[in-house]
């Protein structure tokens, strides 16, 4: 019973939220480009469903493709600089500033190296830059949060720096790896729709496209329905990720 | 002879005030030495000087053992969660450059001495506190070591698990006499456990003094109830009560 309450709970609050906003504004008559009501938006949702799915493709496809990327770069990086003190103070100045500067405020250089004709490598390349900190920063966390009596033992068995990297640091560091990812899938939906907004051309269709395309036109139930789109995409690739955390984890403990 | 030994070390951390010394001692081989002392004396430091595993700030190291022949059990199971415990018993003889294959085999050994054949298999998460502390042991034998550092091992677990786990540990000793530095705070423990204990003075540890424990190792059935053994802990009770005060 409890947990069928627990189930209902978060659904029979977006149905009240959501008539209420119907109610809302059929009983004011608030105009449809200010606020559409929620049927008109699922209205615009049945009708753009071929071209919001293919639009969705397009910014998860290079939101994934980023995030594999970040993966790879990230844990490079991360790795050589477990193995050399010196790089780590050399790297963290750059990666610093890297991470604080808003990825709004670099899309437009990235745009411009990225060239004109290929806004999608431009979309790739700042999901790329958003996406790598999170994976970066835990598994460099994860390479020296090793068992402090676990680490004596392999100097007591005299154990060589690349058997310390990848028989202690590297194991030790998986749960913190795996959490990055997932922080990482969610950033990377965010640099490819900030990448969109800012190439804003007709070549990047994208969901931001959409949004700024039905924005353009005061279609809002269009914005709207792209919005939903995009929610419910960050949402299940984050619980898609949550789910291989889990997997992962568990397969990590043995249990 | 002497299989490690530590002459008037000190250990000062910078900051954190002086955790141990001077402090003197000379680990035969094949002795069991129970090292006694309040919490926060400087045991567990003293074993890490003995290991090699830390340098003193003052005295001298006189003798530490070569790599490979010292082993150490801590207080906590202290095991890899990603490896079975095949895995984690080979890892020592795995780092020294056997191969995988004898060394598992050799782990599988040392896990039947230890009374977990059959549990090969299983990861740390699955075993219970006593059966991972077990896995410890384990790994600390299958190097076959000649000094054995037993760093509160049993401190985590419950009593009837502590009683069997000592004299296995005992019994173990008896096939091959390694040489065995038990570090407890529980003065019946180094008694029963030792040929000999050395008592410590709160922190920084210094020796307060040491008494030879009499009777055979293993312990006979009887040793808790004997009048040899009541001796020996008022003794080490009466020395550890002058460490206090000291």
């Amino acid at each position: 019973m409890r947990r069928l309450a627990e189930i209902l709970a978060p659904v029979l609050l977006l149905a009240v939220l959501l008539g209420g906003w119907e109610i809302a504004c059929r009983a004011l008559a608030v105009p449809a480009y200010f606020l559409p009501p929620p049927s008109k938006v699922a209205q615009s949702l049945a009708q753009d469903t071929p071209s919001l799915l293919k639009a969705a493709w397009y910014t998860l496809s290079n939101a994934l493709v980023a995030l594999v990327i970040a993966s790879l770069l990230a844990q490079a990086l991360a790795l050589a600089v477990a193995l050399s003190r010196i790089l780590e103070r050399a790297v963290q100045p750059l990666t610093v500033v890297l991470q604080v500067t808003p990825v709004i405020a670099i899309a437009p250089l990235v745009n411009i190296w990225a060239g004109t004709d290929h806004p999608g490598r431009a979309v790739v390349a700042l999901a790329v830059v958003v996406a790598f900190f999170p994976i970066y920063s835990g598994a460099l966390a994860g390479l020296k949060a090793v068992d402090p009596d676990l680490s004596r033992l392999f100097d007591l068995y005299d154990a060589r720096p690349l058997q310390r990297l990848f028989r202690l640091q590297v194991p030790s560091a998986v749960p913190f790896v795996l959490q990055g990812h997932k922080v990482a899938a969610g950033l990377a939906i965010v640099g490819a729709v900030v990448a969109e907004f800012v190439a804003g051309s007709g070549k990047v269709q994208g969901l931001a496209w959409r949004i700024m395309d039905a924005s353009f036109k005061l279609q809002t139930a269009r914005m709207f329905a792209a919005l939903v789109v995009l929610g419910v995409m960050g949402a299940v690739l984050y619980a898609l990720l949550d789910v291989a955390e889990r997997a992962g984890l568990r397969w990590w403990r043995g249990r | 002879m002497t299989i490690a030994s530590i002459r008037e070390v000190e250990v000062d951390y910078a900051g954190r005030g002086k955790a141990l010394g001077p402090f003197s001692l000379a680990v035969r081989e094949g002795e069991i030495v129970s090292l006694v002392g309040p919490s926060g004396c400087g045991k567990s430091t003293a074993l890490r000087l003995l290991a090699g595993l830390e340098a003193p700030t003052g005295g001298e190291a006189l003798r530490r053992p070569a790599p490979g022949e010292a082993a150490v059990v801590f207080q906590a199971p202290t095991l890899a969660p990603w490896l079975s415990a095949r895995a984690n018993a080979a890892l020592p003889l795995e780092l020294a450059g056997t191969p995988r294959r004898p060394a598992r085999e050799k782990a599988d050994a040392a896990l039947a001495r230890v009374g977990l054949a059959g549990a090969e298999n299983a990861r740390p998460g699955q075993l219970s506190g006593g059966m991972a502390m077990r896995v410890s042991l384990a790994r600390a034998l299958t190097t076959e070591p000649r000094l054995l550092l037993l760093d509160e091992p049993f401190a985590a677990l419950d009593e009837i698990t502590r009683r069997a786990l000592a004299d296995d540990v005992l019994a173990l000793w008896a096939q091959s006499r390694p040489a065995i530095v038990f570090v407890t705070h529980n003065v019946e423990e180094a008694v029963y456990m030792a040929s000999r204990v050395v008592v410590m003075t709160r922190g920084p540890g210094r020796i307060a003094g040491e008494t030879p424990v009499a009777g055979p190792i293993p312990r006979q059935p009887g040793f808790r109830t004997s009048e040899a053994f009541r001796q020996t802990v008022e003794l080490v009770s009466g020395l550890l009560a002058q460490g206090m005060a000291a």
